[in-house]
């Protein structure tokens, strides 16, 4: 089921207040690494890049207009499938 | 006989079947445009007459997105979605479903016909 309208995107709160802190220039550029693969991608983000845990590496993630309303660990894969040992 | 938006022309159907031939109209839809036009579920296609049929080509031109124009709406919408790499887009681009379902069995609607592995053990009887 979707989340309520009422209640807004979810944003973890530690990771918005970076986000607007590199916005509004009180902290300087540069990648930001989160675990919070569960917080929504909101217009601040676009233009940045994040280091987005997946259980074992940190992935970077360049945030485009098009992945507003997604979620961070949508671009972080947490399983890698290379195929099976037999086949080519 | 009844051709609306393009290629369509279903016609010894009743009119709220007929239109579902559509790209993109559906039962639901169908009523609706039929309630809007005022013309009977029950009427066929064929026996529309020229302003009942202008009427309904009306409704469906001024208010919905079918065939052509639809599938070229959605394809867009994958193809962003490829593009951006997300978890969805990744399994658009492998064929597999998009939304959590298993995959060890089943899932032939994307995966397409079985393709057999040689060589690989069947399962053992017990």
């Amino acid at each position: 089921m979707a989340r309520s309208v009422s209640k807004g995107p979810y944003v973890d709160a530690k990771l918005e207040s970076k986000v607007l802190a590199i916005a509004e220039g009180k902290a300087k550029k540069g990648v930001v690494k989160t675990w919070s693969r569960r917080s929504t991608i909101t217009p601040d983000f676009v233009g940045q890049t994040f280091a987005v845990h997946n259980g074992n590496k940190f992935i970077p993630v360049y945030v485009t207009e098009y992945m507003v309303g997604h979620k961070l660990g949508e671009f972080a894969p947490t399983r890698n499938f290379k195929g099976h040992s037999g086949s080519k | 006989m009844a051709r609306i938006s393009g290629i369509d022309l279903p016609k010894q159907k009743r009119g709220e079947i007929a239109l579902t031939y559509i790209y993109g109209i559906g039962s639901t839809t169908a009523r609706n445009i039929l309630d809007k036009a005022g013309i009977s579920y029950d009427k066929k296609a064929m026996e529309w007459n020229d302003e009942e049929q202008t009427a309904i080509r009306n409704i469906i031109n001024s208010e919905f997105k079918v065939e052509g124009q639809l599938r070229s709406e959605v394809q867009t919408n994958i193809k962003r979605l490829m593009d951006i790499a997300c978890y969805r887009g990744l399994r658009h681009r492998k064929g597999l479903p998009l939304r959590g379902q298993r995959t060890r069995t089943n899932s032939r609607t994307r995966k397409g016909k079985r393709k057999t592995v040689a060589g690989k053990k069947k399962a053992p009887k017990k």
